[in-house]
């Protein structure tokens, strides 16, 4: 168990900037990975931990280069090899599981033979071996049907089915380490809990060490025997999994673990000021002191090195770990928020809203024919009240954001109606809207990146609404544009910058600010965290919260994270396949009762927290289109009757907390199932 | 994490950004080199009636085909002219037409090819159809005809070639809108209720205009490929004014005795449109573009 | 998938009549008719009465569009004004010899291409890089008569090698032209080989740059091995589509290179009838250049079609 298969030595690497400096992004960093132990290396964007992973295989990206340090593999130093020696080494003993498969596979071969090009360079089987050998793997992965999976290409695959073909592949070569970049980022959250278990299930079957690099301490936390903390290109904190997360004596660790939302705590969680510095903008003393409240006068001057505590078998980077020590009972506080009053009236109300995004073929709209008898979205009936956080959840595909567009005017509703305050029917139409409901209705986007006009300066950006609702120009535009500045906690001097001149959060606060720039009632927030860092969501939820005690805004927040949903809204709708499955009060819809389908979601959150497995109650599989009939969750759900749910569509039931399930079972028994 | 754009003055931040490309461009050898020769050459066209040495169109007998010599630095031509006057004086007519029917080409591909990427659907169909079809027909035989019909004079020339360089533009800039157009952005402003005049000038414009202006310069060098093509031919410029094409194919068929008076305008030719050519390389990849993808559409 | 293509042809076809219409439409608005163009200063009494009745330019426009197009669907261009003798006759072999020369310069011109392509990606920014994308760049910048004129001069004149400018009779055998197109296909495939190189060289980079290449590097997969099977056909088919149009394009510099090499294919024919301005042959040629384009294009589309996994999966499912 003890025996070390690769050693990491004082490992720098960096890149020349455009003014010829030597820049670093990975800063002396050492560490070992044992024989049959799982490494979770965690850190937020831009920290080194992927350039430290593929360091790991001997692979440096284009453009950078090893300014110190070694990579002993079985006492090899991996970064002086020849790429024939190296040839040898990848697949066969270490093997890599990529972050995106859908893009790590080669788009025109097919899934067998890239399969069998890993057995052909890495074992000696005979051909007839191979193919055995090929259908042995895909079982192994549990892809469905692997006979035909084999003679399927890439891109015919789901997400899912693609990660697990990567995972195949890595195990064609029996490695001794693999390493996972990113594994399950980007899937839906049952995939991802699945997949989890898969490689869970394989590194127990196999042996193999694995490494695992995620921002995402959640799934850190269900593989992992050990964790390093990854900050700015340098290991803050290192030690055993349980230590790391539940007593983390680095303020880094701590506070970034307050940062996430979590399904046991009502609240929003604790947010850390600033983000990351830039690689290259460090220059004295600890990288991480500008955000640090434990920091002091020694922090800037001096960079603190990594220590060992024998007694907690941890490494720590920092001058003041002592005072966190048995701080641990902190990390499941939350801020609690006001909440709404429930007297108020109802300021948006969907009846009936279906959607389709099918096109009406010419000759059936000249017949006058009904062409989509299965729309995408159907049958949706919320009222949402003045003041309130109501979050639509569901996976990817369960209608959401597509709803969210037809309240916004963007996309046609196919049927129903969407009404605005006092039951004033709004157009489905855009162009038909007046101004001044377009003015209460506003968007807010996932990716600010995409939402901010590349070319504009954040003056240009907040000011085309305040000049197209209230006519404003000279002093006055300014003086509102640096007000709203204000409003989202940034300082005057952000006028004139550009949007790749910010951060992501501060790129997000801009699309805050310019949502609310036009005074909205309504906001329709399109998973506005998702593209963030945890330490900075936490900061733009509290802020969002913050603005609408504030001003009494009322948010219609989509996203797919559970947790995020239960910090931030007062009620929650739960989407499948572009029907309503529950919907109530947050505090209850997360607890059981449920409808099957948020079981299932909620079994398969990924909680911080090494104790709280997930429970894989569906499996997760992809539907493309909803049913024809009966209940949406019919294809998945576990706790199907029988014939009813195929043929007719359940009736909403009224548990005693509030919340409405549409389910054929009966509430309380669904109660005693679910106990 | 200071700004060093912080300035009122949107004016000067835009001539300071002008400033930055150039300073961009100029920093790889490539882009220094086609600075320089197209500036060589615009100087050159600017002030080469005061300059030349000779009369361009005095013929004599008595100075036919002379080698270069200390007199005729580039010899002179079968009429007894001096080729370095022909010479320095050559590039004018191109560089007037070409950049005036560049200009054209700019300005009615981009505006077509934003209008179609912005309201796409059946309008859209049917115009790249018809910009289709134009581009099946090779521009030569076009602008021939309409050259050999309606004559050879710059307000022909200019037209003509701005219609027939723009058909490529409206492709280019059709894309450039469809990319720009999905853009959460765009959404955004739809959503807001802006109307769709502002959207265009507000939010597309800004983020397809590299790419048109990119797509602009390199039609410039290859409409003075296309132009002085015609004057080979024959068909552009007429005699006696000189021009590079037309005195290529003039010196042609005595190259084997008097190479000098072919030589001298086809250095002066290529080196314009190299030049072009460089500078349009540099400025897109100063703007973070990659052209070399694309066919010479 | 037969319907994809079925519905590509037909785009092809609707192209090609909106070009009919235009050449057709073109030759109208244009000051003069066919008749008056040709005979210019001859334009009256009993030649042009002739003349139009030969053309049939005494029926209204949409009439003789119909006639004519029609007639172009037979294959029947109609008279030429110049020759006095079926336009087909007058097309017939210049229709051969273009291709031999086209055929020949893109035999050459392709395979050269995809190879300097690789090599200048491969080696990006290294020696090799920068030596071929500099002469690269030289040759598809500088205009076609002015290299085919200096290698007359260098090759033909200083050094001797071979003859300049060949008179070649428009009927002449395929091994005639053979011996006399060398230095007209080295002019046309060096731009045509300098623009498809530069397109290969970053659709190549594009590649190598992508997560699947990382991927199989990671997997131990040998680096020729890579670029055969994980690189090459990913990167060269998006490059088709490119490929064809520039093919179609150089069509164009076809003509100038047929003139200086007094080359008697397509493109001189092209200068000989307008400047015998013999319209009703220009209106040939322009069809049948555009048909050439569309044709390229078109099989271009179906290349891609066939080749790229998405569609072809597509066909199996159907």
């Amino acid at each position: 168990m003890n025996e070390i298969i690769e050693r990491v030595k004082n490992l720098s690497i960096g890149f020349n900037s455009q003014k010829g400096k030597q820049i670093s992004i990975l800063r002396n960093v050492s560490t070992n990975i044992k024989k049959g132990e799982t490494v979770g290396i965690v850190g937020e964007s831009g920290s080194g931990k992927s350039t430290l992973a593929l360091a790991m295989m001997g692979y440096i990206k284009q453009g950078l280069f090893p300014l110190k340090g070694e990579c002993l593999f079985k006492s090899e130093d991996l970064l002086k090899m020849s790429s024939r020696q190296l040839e040898k080494i990848r697949g066969r003993k270490i093997a890599m599981i990529p972050q995106n498969a859908g893009q790590a596979l080669t788009p025109n071969l097919k899934i067998g033979y890239q399969i069998d090009e890993a057995l052909r360079l890495h074992t000696d089987l005979n051909k007839t071996e191979r193919d055995k050998k090929i259908s042995e793997l895909l079982n192994k992965v549990r892809l469905p049907s692997p006979e035909t999976m084999a003679f399927r290409y890439p891109h015919e695959l789901s997400g899912g089915q693609q990660q697990r073909v990567a995972v195949a592949m890595a195990l064609a070569g029996k490695p001794d380490l693999l390493l996972l970049d990113e594994p399950t980022t980007g899937l839906d959250v049952t995939t991802q809990a699945h997949v989890l278990e898969l490689l869970r299930f394989i590194a127990k079957d196999t042996g193999t060490s694995m490494i695992y690099v995620s921002h995402d301490l959640g799934a850190i936390a269900q593989v992992s025997d050990r964790i390093v903390v990854m900050y700015a290109g340098e290991i803050v904190l290192e030690g055993p999994a349980r230590k790391i997360l539940k007593e983390p004596i680095h303020p880094y660790t701590y506070g970034l673990l307050k940062s996430i939302p979590k399904l046991s705590l009502a609240g929003l969680p604790a947010s850390m000021p600033g983000s990351q510095p830039q690689p290259g903008s460090i220059n004295e003393g600890c990288s991480f002191y500008d955000r640090c409240n434990l920091a002091t006068d020694n922090c800037k001057k001096n960079s603190p090195s990594l220590e060992y505590i024998k007694e907690l078998d941890t490494n720590v980077r920092c001058f003041n770990y002592k005072e966190l020590i048995n701080q641990n009972n902190n990390l499941q506080t939350s801020i609690t928020k006001k909440s709404n009053n429930s007297e108020a009236n109802e300021v948006l109300k969907l009846k009936d809203v279906s959607i389709s995004y099918a096109k009406q073929k010419f000759f059936d709209q000249l017949l006058n024919k009904i062409t989509d008898q299965n729309p995408t979205v159907k049958d949706i009936n919320i009222d949402i009240k003045k003041g309130e956080t109501i979050a639509l959840v569901g996976e990817s595909g369960s209608g959401k954001s597509t709803i969210l567009k037809s309240i916004a005017g963007l996309l046609k509703t196919k049927d129903g109606q969407i009404k605005f305050e006092n039951d004033r029917i709004l157009s489905s139409d855009l162009k038909m809207r007046n101004p001044n409901d377009l003015r209460a209705i506003q968007l807010i986007f996932q990716n600010p990146d995409e939402s901010l006009n590349p070319n504009h300066t954040v003056e240009q950006i907040l000011s085309q609404p305040l000049k197209l609702y209230f006519n404003l120009s000279g002093e006055e535009l300014k003086k509102n544009i640096i007000d709203l500045l204000k409003k989202v906690r940034l300082g005057e001097f952000y006028i004139s910058r550009y949007p790749r001149q910010l951060s992501g959060g501060e790129k997000q606060r801009v699309a805050v600010a310019r949502a609310f720039a036009a005074k909205p009632d309504i906001i329709l927030c399109d998973e506005v965290t998702s593209a963030l860092d945890v330490s900075v969501q936490a900061a733009v939820l509290n802020l969002l919260q913050q603005l609408k005690e504030d001003l009494g805004t009322t948010y219609v927040f989509v996203s797919h994270d559970l947790a995020v949903v239960r910090a931030i809204s007062d009620r929650v709708a739960v989407l499948y396949q572009g029907r309503l499955c529950e919907i109530g009060p947050s505090q209850n819809v997360y607890k059981f009762p449920s409808h099957p389908y948020t079981e299932v979601l909620l079994g398969a959150v990924l909680e911080p927290d090494p104790d709280i497995k997930p429970k894989l109650v569906a499996e997760d599989i992809v539907e493309e289109k909803p049913p024809e009939k009966g209940c949406s969750f019919q294809g998945r759900c576990p706790r199907k009757i029988g014939d009813i749910c195929n043929s007719e569509v359940p009736p909403w039931q009224i548990g005693e907390n509030g919340n409405a399930i549409r389910c054929h079972i009966n509430i309380e028994e669904l109660a005693s199932l679910q106990q | 994490m200071q700004s060093n754009l912080v300035t009122d003055d949107k004016q000067k931040n835009k001539l300071e950004k002008a400033f930055e490309i150039l300073k961009t461009m100029a920093s790889k050898p490539s882009g220094l080199i086609g600075l320089t020769i197209v500036l060589f050459h615009v100087v050159l066209a600017l002030i080469s009636p005061y300059i030349a040495p000779y009369d361009y169109k005095a013929i004599s007998p008595n100075t036919m085909l002379l080698a270069p010599s200390a007199e005729h630095w580039f010899g002179t031509d079968s009429l007894g002219r001096d080729v370095f006057t022909r010479t320095i004086l050559g590039g004018r007519t191109a560089l007037t037409v070409t950049f005036f029917g560049s200009l054209i080409a700019l300005l009615w591909g981009g505006l077509l090819g934003i209008f179609c990427g912005l309201v796409g659907g059946k309008i859209d169909d049917v115009v790249m159809r018809v910009v289709d079809a134009f581009l099946s027909i090779p521009w030569i035989l076009a602008m021939l005809l309409i050259v050999s019909l309606l004559g050879t004079s710059t307000e022909v020339l200019i037209p003509a070639l701005g219609f027939f360089y723009g058909k490529g533009i409206v492709r280019v800039a059709r894309a450039a809108t469809h990319d720009v157009i999905a853009k959460d952005f765009i959404v955004s402003a739809r959503a807001r209720g802006h109307s769709n005049m502002s959207i265009i000038w507000n939010e597309i414009i800004p983020n397809v205009r590299d790419a048109i202006l990119v797509e602009g310069a390199m039609r410039w060098s290859w409409m003075l490929l296309g132009f002085s093509s015609l004057s080979f031919l024959g068909f552009g410029v007429s005699p006696p004014t000189p021009d590079w094409g037309l005195m290529i194919s003039n010196a042609r068929g005595l190259m084997s005795f008097a190479y000098w008076s072919v030589i001298a305008p086809i250095v002066g030719l290529s080196s314009l449109i190299i030049g072009i050519n460089l500078t349009a390389d540099a400025f897109a990849k100063a703007l973070g573009i990659d052209r070399s993808t694309k066919a010479p559409v | 998938m037969l319907l994809l293509i079925l519905k590509r042809i037909g785009l092809g076809l609707i192209t090609l009549f909106i070009v009919s219409l235009i050449t057709f439409v073109g030759v109208e608005v244009l000051p003069g008719d066919a008749c008056t163009t040709y005979l210019e200063r001859e334009a009256y009494g009993a030649a042009l009465d002739a003349c139009i009745k030969r053309l049939g330019l005494d029926v209204p426009a949409y009439e003789r569009y119909l006639d004519w197009a029609s007639n172009v669907m037979r294959g029947d261009f109609g008279y030429s004004l110049s020759g006095e003798m079926p336009i087909n006759e007058v097309l017939g072999p210049r229709v051969k010899n273009s291709l031999v020369l086209a055929s020949v310069s893109i035999l050459i011109g392709i395979p050269l291409a995809i190879v300097l392509g690789i090599i200048t990606a491969l080696w990006r920014d290294k020696l090799p890089d920068i030596m071929i994308s500099t002469i690269t760049i030289f040759s598809m910048t500088i205009p076609e008569f002015i290299s085919a004129t200096l290698l007359i001069l260098i090759v033909a004149i200083w050094l001797g090698w071979l003859p300049g400018i060949v008179i070649i009779p428009s009927d002449a055998t395929f091994y005639e032209l053979l011996s006399n197109i060398i230095l007209p296909v080295v002019a046309i495939s060096m731009i045509m080989t300098a623009h498809m190189a530069r397109m290969v060289r970053s659709s190549v980079i594009q590649v190598m740059a992508s997560d699947y290449v990382q991927m199989a590097i990671l997997k131990g997969v040998p680096y020729w091995k890579m670029v055969f099977r994980h690189v090459l056909p990913n990167a060269l088919l998006p490059a088709i589509n490119v490929v064809a149009l520039t093919i179609a394009w150089l069509l164009g510099g076809v003509v100038v290179t047929e003139v200086v090499f007094n080359y008697p294919g397509l493109g001189r024919l092209v200068i000989e009838s307008i400047s015998n301005r013999d319209l009703p042959v220009v209106q040939a040629l322009a069809i049948i250049l555009a048909s050439i384009y569309v044709g390229i294009n078109l099989i271009a589309d179906l290349m891609t079609l066939m080749l790229n996994p998405r569609l072809k999966s597509l066909q199996i499912r159907k």
